[in-house]
């Protein structure tokens, strides 16, 4: 019987295939809840993108923003890109996260397709996604004035995504900031 | 009512399906020939209500049929007509309502050209791909029904198709793709066949072999259709992105190549039978794995279509019949026991085992980085990706080792080969490519070791191609005579072996050599790139049938001699308002200059523009058309249908015995 039950094993691989799919099939890619929620963003101190110097934690408080995790190889940043700029220049302050990227393509990326950010934490390792627990990118932190995560979107920021979900949650924050 | 007629015909689509599943299957199972006889007939009438179905669709989207559901949301009267009838398939329900389409014309085409195939056999072979229709089919009906009405507010006027899709490769992109991956489904149903009726024999690979050589044909041409979109479409002159949807092509693909290896060496030799039988039903496994990814919303991904947890459920319940019965078929049926078929450790056998190997590493490395993020948040350990940085650092590896074989290939012998004899063939080449690899990235400054080693690595390939061609064609009394000896078989080899060299060199140079500039630029100016001087002549305003656009005019010329006109595009689509960037490219075997519009900057007229200088990228796709010019001719060789007569006689007996 020895030689016959090595002919099972693709099938045993497979059934544990089919179990990972019937459970990927009840998680939904697009909502994640996060260790973070609730709690400030890990601390860090990495170098800006398009200007000299670090950035750490503290320089994202102040006001409640939204924090874009975004990259040049992402497909999705791009469809997403448009969008991002419309909501900065109605006044939303967005801060981005270029997350394993290389400087001089996410520079070009700027310039030719604008930029929307108030600056960009250049996560070149990912080390800093790594903390928060980064799934890929794009992704959309909701920070509160001091810097606390709110609300975590995965997947690309669209009008239905912002109307529905970010839009009610940062005017209650800003409300609460005394901001208009 | 045209809705109405497609919807009823693909019911009785689905009722013809149900009884060729059945009824030839049961005739087999119990030696009645009558049964199995209608096999053919069911699977051609199949065929034709499909057909009809997907006639009735397309006529909806041509006449703008908005009260059509699917109609109203993916085309409107703005249209250009091509472009409506690509809109049959630029969706879920409709490019499903294709794949169930091209199913059954395969299913049409064993029936047609399969008559020499013993009854017995082609009725389970008709049978089992009878049930992959019903599936599909049922799947159509049930969850995803193209012939939904919008009645009785059906809108006036539609919204637009994707504005990616809009375009002259994404016509037939899909189509060939889906060739390719549904074409497996013969190759897999060949399998089940011959575990079914316990008889896996050189018969059986023979008959496998110029359907499977088809298919992967398809696929690499659909692939290569898919990567020469996203390069001009796109904008950014990327060409592979290792998306989850572009891996779902890509893995069929791979254990394609290995399945097309490994019959070989089942249909000479009568070796590796149980793993050949197990690549045919992963291949086709993964095909419809491919299907289930893209469209139960699993895995996020640009081009996915809309997704549905229903969809998703159904495709998995069906994906886990389908794979889960054959592979226990698999377990109870295939031989257990080695052949005893014998090879050397120096042989053609084991370079085409070593060829397996590393195509099912590949295979199972895009499977599990595709899958890796949903293995980890399903076990709960939270969530990750898996980026392009993976896949280079796995493939390109693989791909150093896979050459050197490759070009050991077709000189070495079946059986038993000496490693002396290689060392005699294969000197001469082997000296050759080792200086074609020194001096022939020379002409590029500044020298690249990636691209000398690619150029080593290729130029071993093709010598060793043509060393075989000369030995063959010198013991043949005249060239010509050679030349005529040559099977389609061994020609088809040799032109895609070729290709796969060409691609090589071609992806490693694009990645290498490639420069690209952004910058602003204002009419008037001029800019030098890798020897070519762009100058930005004017912007016009132009219209399009269903957009209008800023087209920059550019002139590129080298040493004062004008090269191209260059007219990129930033277009906005009237329907739905999205902006497109349309890349204007100069083509050539050597060079591809590629122009892309960004965005205005400030307001005196000037632009983002990025120019690009990418050598040698036609040769990435060049080579794949290669591929699949190899595959068919392959698929050419007489041998397959003579030999067929010649088991079809010897079935005859044993039908006419039970």
């Amino acid at each position: 019987m020895g030689p016959r039950l090595k002919l099972f094993l693709p099938l045993i691989l497979f059934a544990l295939l089919a179990i990972t799919l019937f459970r990927g099939l009840g998680l939904d890619p697009n909502k994640m809840p996060s260790a973070l929620i609730g709690r400030p963003l890990p601390e860090f101190n990495l170098p800006a993108l398009n200007q000299t110097g670090m950035v750490s934690a503290a320089d994202v408080t102040g006001q409640p923003a939204l924090l874009n995790v975004w990259a040049t190889w992402c497909v999705s940043c791009r469809v997403e890109h448009p969008y991002l700029k419309q909501l900065a220049q109605q006044g939303i302050p967005i801060f981005g996260l270029n997350y394993k990227d290389e400087d001089r393509a996410a520079q070009r990326w700027l310039e030719e397709l604008g930029d929307p950010y108030r600056f960009n934490i250049a996560d070149r390792e990912g080390t800093l996604g790594l903390d928060m627990g980064v799934y890929g990118a794009p992704e959309t932190y909701l920070l509160d004035a001091a810097g606390v995560v709110r609300y975590r979107h995965a997947g690309v920021v669209d009008e239905k995504v912002w109307q529905t979900i970010l839009e009610p949650l940062y005017l209650e924050l800003s409300k609460g900031n005394g901001a208009p | 009512m045209i809705p109405e007629i497609g919807h009823f015909a693909l019911i009785i689509a689905l009722c013809l399906a149900l009884i060729l599943a059945l009824v030839p299957a049961w005739g087999a199972w119990r030696g009645n020939s009558v049964a199995m006889a209608l096999a053919p007939g069911l699977a051609i009438g199949l065929l034709v209500f499909v057909g009809i179905s997907f006639s009735c669709l397309s006529t909806a989207f041509l006449q703008d049929d908005f009260s059509v559901k699917l109609v109203a949301s993916h085309s409107n009267s703005l249209l250009p007509s091509i472009y409506k009838f690509a809109a049959v398939w630029g969706n879920h329900e409709g490019s499903l309502l294709l794949w169930a389409l091209i199913l059954s014309l395969w299913t049409a085409a064993v029936a047609l050209f399969s008559s020499q195939l013993p009854l017995l056999v082609l009725s389970r072979v008709l049978s089992v791909m009878g049930a992959i229709a019903l599936g599909f089919l049922s799947f159509s009906l049930i969850t995803s029904n193209p012939f939904t009405r919008l009645l009785p507010a059906a809108p006036a006027d539609g919204s637009d198709l994707n504005p990616l899709l809009q375009d002259p490769g994404l016509i037939i992109h899909p189509p060939l793709l889906y060739m390719g991956y549904v074409g497996f489904s013969v190759a897999f149903a060949f399998a089940i066949a011959a575990l079914l009726g316990g008889r896996l024999d050189a018969s059986w690979a023979r008959w496998s072999r110029p359907w499977t050589n088809i298919a992967w044909a398809f696929l690499s041409l659909g692939i290569m259709l898919g990567s020469w979109w996203a390069y001009y479409e796109l904008g950014w002159g990327g060409w592979w992105f290792w998306d989850p949807v572009e891996n779902a092509s890509f893995m069929p693909w791979l254990a394609g190549t290995a399945l097309i290896h490994s019959l070989a060496a089942t249909e000479k030799r009568g070796l590796f039978k149980s793993w050949t039988v197990l690549l045919a039903i992963f291949t086709f496994s993964l095909s419809l794995l491919g299907t289930f990814l893209v469209r139960s919303g699993v895995l996020t991904s640009v081009h996915a279509f809309a997704t549905d947890p229903a969809r998703g459920m159904f495709i998995l319940v069906f994906l886990a019949v389908v794979v889960g019965g054959s592979l226990t078929l698999y377990a109870f049926r295939a031989p257990a026991v080695s052949s005893r078929v014998s090879f050397g450790w120096v042989s053609r056998e084991s370079l085409l085992l070593c060829n397996n190997v590393v195509f099912l590493v590949a295979t199972l490395t895009v499977l599990f980085g595709t899958l890796f993020p949903l293995i980890v948040d399903a076990l709960g350990l939270g969530k990750v990706s898996v980026g392009p940085p993976y896949f280079n650092a796995v493939f390109v590896p693989l791909m150093a080792l896979l050459v050197p074989l490759m070009g050991l290939g077709p000189v070495s012998r079946w059986k038993r080969d000496a490693v002396e004899r290689w060392r005699g063939e294969l000197a001469i080449p082997a000296v050759v490519a080792v200086l074609c690899g020194i001096t022939l990235p020379l002409l590029h400054a500044p020298y690249n070791m990636w691209v000398a080693l690619a150029v080593l690595l290729s130029s071993w390939l093709v010598l060793g191609l043509a060393r075989d061609l000369w030995q063959r064609l010198r013991s043949a009394s005249s060239p010509g005579q050679g030349l005529a000896r040559l099977t389609p078989g061994y020609c088809g080899m040799l032109i895609a072996h070729l290709g796969f060299a060409a691609c090589v060199v071609g992806i490693v140079a694009t990645s290498q050599y490639s420069v690209e500039h952004d910058l602003k630029m204002s009419p008037g100016d001029s800019r030098v790139l890798a020897g070519y001087e762009f100058h930005f002549v004017e912007v016009v305003q132009v219209r399009g049938p269903n957009f209008v656009a800023d087209e920059a005019r550019i002139e590129v010329t080298r040493d004062g001699v004008l090269v191209a006109s260059m007219s990129p595009q930033k277009r906005r689509y009237l329907a739905s308002g999205s902006v497109m960037t349309e890349a204007a490219i100069d083509a050539g075997l050597f060079r591809d200059l590629y122009v892309a519009m960004g965005e205005p900057v400030g307001s005196s007229g000037a632009w983002a523009m990025r120019l690009h200088f990418k050598p040698l990228v036609r040769w990435m796709w060049l080579g794949a058309i290669l591929m699949a010019v190899g595959a068919f001719t392959a698929a050419l060789d007489k041998r397959y249908r003579r030999q067929r007569e010649v088991v079809h006689s010897s079935g005859e007996v044993v039908l006419r015995g039970a």
